[in-house]
């Protein structure tokens, strides 16, 4: 187990150093969540089309094993290679393998975020593989040697100006570009030249069908298709809940992810993979990484019910305040801090405190998951399994017993109340945190308590 | 109908007038209020920091508080929803979910239970309304933006009973104050700015108050206010309800 390292608090008080940026990283996503709106909005069958999502997908997590055999067969019947991953480590050695059996060390690769969860770049780049990201946003972050901040829109830390710069590092524009379309055209022109020389194809999946086998990628700029369509090899990695029963539970799924993580009707491309065409190879890999033991968690269950479409961040006013990195986990905001603490506990116990438990990721969440009440459950286990500070816990103890006793309380109010009044210094200092950036409350003469006494008398 | 006033601890120790404005509409309209006086807290700090098994004595004063009367209403949306969501007794479930099914937060025990249509309140300014996240969208106050549903507003449709009361529309209706119970400690540095750019909403759009069916929010954006020498304050709800200005 990785011991904590990193903390959300901090690391969100490192991003709020520069005041500027976060208004326009939230003025960003501020501005997705309304086109998120607009979108969705138009469908008066908006709130239908969610309970109908989030029951299949009860479905498929309630009967997982039977889909997974089911997708295991119909896929091999198509001539697909099924190989399951029990863990990140399994999964890497199986895309490995592949690789070594491809006589390879370079591919290309689409969106995926089950490969950042795995850290598989990481792992390849260990063993000599050079591994080309051919999502716009992720080749970006990648050139800059980061995480992705955001499931759907990995780059949106950054500015123009920032990829200007390192395009004009790494890929050689003139400096001090920043124009969106000669960026773009860049990106292409350079992703162009790899996908027509990588022999091996990595893709994600958004959706696989157990009755047929097949699978579907969703992607805006069709790079998912140029790697897939031109390699020899093609691998899509999946985790084991992206399952759906039939085909006629794709159209519920298609409509509510775009609409939900960018506002569009549909993604530009909805690749369908059913079978590898003549001469070529196609592998899929089933990683479970943590998703069984989540799914027997029953107050976490639902959040295996995620389709990926970020909408939670783009509402979270934490998320858009703090930005992604400082989640300090493959997949960030809300629910991400769901997913993480079933992956480590120790390592993430900040996360679902990294939320003011406001509501509105479960509002907007398509397949209705009930993250804020999963983050409210998260920090009962976390406290009960120890994985909080010491101090809080005393703290904790000292309030509980103030608050459980008429006399005690009503003591330390007046006692508090007095402290503001005379001795203010003992509140407004920097030891306390409320007072760096806000005014403490006015002392009352009296509380409530003490009105009602002198006023009501019954 | 015999109402037990329930007052949170901070609104008792920090915002009497919160507290006594609610009484005192509420007796205006005719009912019969009692405010039990050993109550403390609803235990929602520790519930929210993670220690809701060390709120059994909040929950056994609560309980013993308010067990009889027919509605128990408050002025703090947050609060009656912990309330609502967790209040439980091992030794005696059923009275604990009895007790947590009869608390209301002022506004909606104004529009649903007494159903009232008109007020003999005035209040001449520009208000903005904070929507408290607790109250709009765990007690269904009002309209979520998220949500395909009609539109509608239990505070709105009050403030909107008050005579020469203008009604700012922020460009974020529902969006967190950022006080979150300890977030605002724990996680200061968001917690802070969300403050700031919730206050900068109202402030963009003219409000010479905020007002909202929760202190806990209000306090908070007082805070910032204060920190900023802002002549615009905070009120809650129910203190602009039962003003005659």
């Amino acid at each position: 187990m990785e011991v904590a390292t990193k903390n959300h608090a901090e690391l969100a008080d490192i991003f709020n150093k520069d005041e500027d940026r976060v208004d326009w990283h939230d003025e960003t996503l501020w501005w997705i969540r309304a086109k998120r709106d607009k979108s969705v909005h138009q469908l008066p069958e908006w709130e239908a089309l969610r309970e109908a999502a989030s029951n299949i997908k009860f479905n498929v997590l309630s009967n997982l094993d039977i889909y997974l055999a089911q997708f295991e067969a119909a896929a091999k019947a198509n001539g697909i290679t099924v190989h399951w991953a029990a863990d990140a480590q399994e999964h890497n050695e199986i895309v490995h393998g592949l690789l070594k059996e491809a006589k390879v060390t370079q591919m290309v690769k689409s969106k995926s975020m089950l490969t950042e969860e795995c850290h598989l770049n990481d792992y390849l780049a260990t063993h000599g593989i050079e591994v080309i990201d051919s999502d716009l946003g992720e080749r970006i972050v990648q050139l800059a040697g980061e995480a992705p901040s955001h499931i759907v829109l990995p780059c949106i830390h950054k500015k123009k100006e920032e990829i200007g710069d390192l395009f004009h590092m790494y890929l050689g524009t003139p400096s001090n570009m920043s124009d969106p379309q000669f960026l773009t055209e860049t990106a292409r022109g350079s992703l162009r030249e790899t996908f027509l020389t990588r022999k091996v194809a990595l893709t994600g999946v958004n959706f696989a069908i157990a009755e047929t086998g097949e699978f579907v990628v969703c992607t805006n700029e069709g790079n998912a298709d140029m790697g897939a369509h031109l390699a020899d090899v093609h691998i899509a990695c999946m985790g084991i809940e992206k399952l759906i029963p039939n085909r006629d539970h794709l159209g519920v799924f298609l409509r509510l992810l775009t609409r939900s993580a960018t506002g569009q009707p549909i993604t530009t491309y909805s690749s369908h993979f059913k079978k590898p065409r003549e001469g070529q190879e196609m592998h899929i890999v089933l990683v479970d990484n943590g998703r069984s033991v989540q799914l027997g968690r029953e107050d976490f269950r639902n959040s295996l019910k995620c389709i990926r479409c970020g909408a939670c961040m783009n509402t979270c006013p934490v998320y858009r305040r703090s930005g992604g990195h400082s989640y300090h986990t493959a997949v960030a905001g809300p629910i991400g801090s769901i997913l993480a603490p079933n992956l480590d506990m120790r390592k993430y116990a900040d996360l679902p405190f990294a939320s003011t438990l406001c509501g509105s990721c479960s509002n907007v969440c398509p397949v209705k998951i009930d993250i804020h009440d999963q983050l409210y459950k998260w920090r009962q286990v976390l406290v009960k399994e120890g994985y909080t500070p010491k101090a809080k816990t005393v703290a904790m103890h000292v309030m509980a017993t103030t608050l459980g006793s008429s006399t005690l309380y009503h003591a330390a109010g007046k006692m508090g109340r007095l402290t503001i009044k005379y001795a203010p210094f003992a509140v407004n200092n920097k030891l306390n945190p409320w007072y760096k950036n806000r005014d403490m409350p006015e002392a009352p003469k009296e509380s409530f308590g003490e009105w009602y006494a002198k006023n009501r008398k019954k | 109908m015999r109402v037990g006033l329930f007052v949170p601890c901070y609104v008792d120790q920090f915002y009497p007038g919160a507290a006594i404005a609610t009484l005192q509409l509420l007796e205006k309209l005719g009912v019969d209020v009692v405010y039990p006086k050993n109550q403390t807290c609803c235990g929602q700090p520790m519930a929210n920091s993670g220690y809701e098994h060390l709120t059994g004595g909040c929950n056994k004063l609560f309980i013993e508080n308010f067990q009889g009367y027919d509605y128990i209403v408050s002025p703090s949306g947050s609060c009656v929803l912990h309330i609502r969501e967790h209040l439980h007794d091992d030794k005696q479930p059923e009275l604990a979910k009895q007790v947590a099914h009869q608390v209301w937060e002022l506004t909606s025990f104004l529009t649903d239970v007494l159903k009232v249509e008109s007020l003999p309140s005035r209040f001449p300014h520009k208000v903005g309304v904070h929507q408290s996240c607790h109250g709009q969208r765990g007690l269904h106050l009002s309209s979520m933006t998220e949500l395909v549903a009609p539109d509608f507003s239990k505070p709105g449709s009050l403030l909107n009973m008050v005579k020469d009361l203008e009604l700012v529309e922020l460009d974020r209706k529902d969006e967190c104050c950022g006080f979150g119970g300890t977030f605002c400690v724990v996680e200061e540095a968001v917690s802070s700015k969300m403050g700031k750019d919730r206050v900068a909403d109202h402030l963009k759009q003219g409000a010479e108050y905020i007002t909202g069916a929760d202190m806990s929010c209000l306090m908070h954006m007082e805070g910032i206010l204060k920190r900023q020498g802002s002549n615009v304050k905070v009120l809650h709800i129910a203190e602009i309800l039962n003003s005659e200005g």
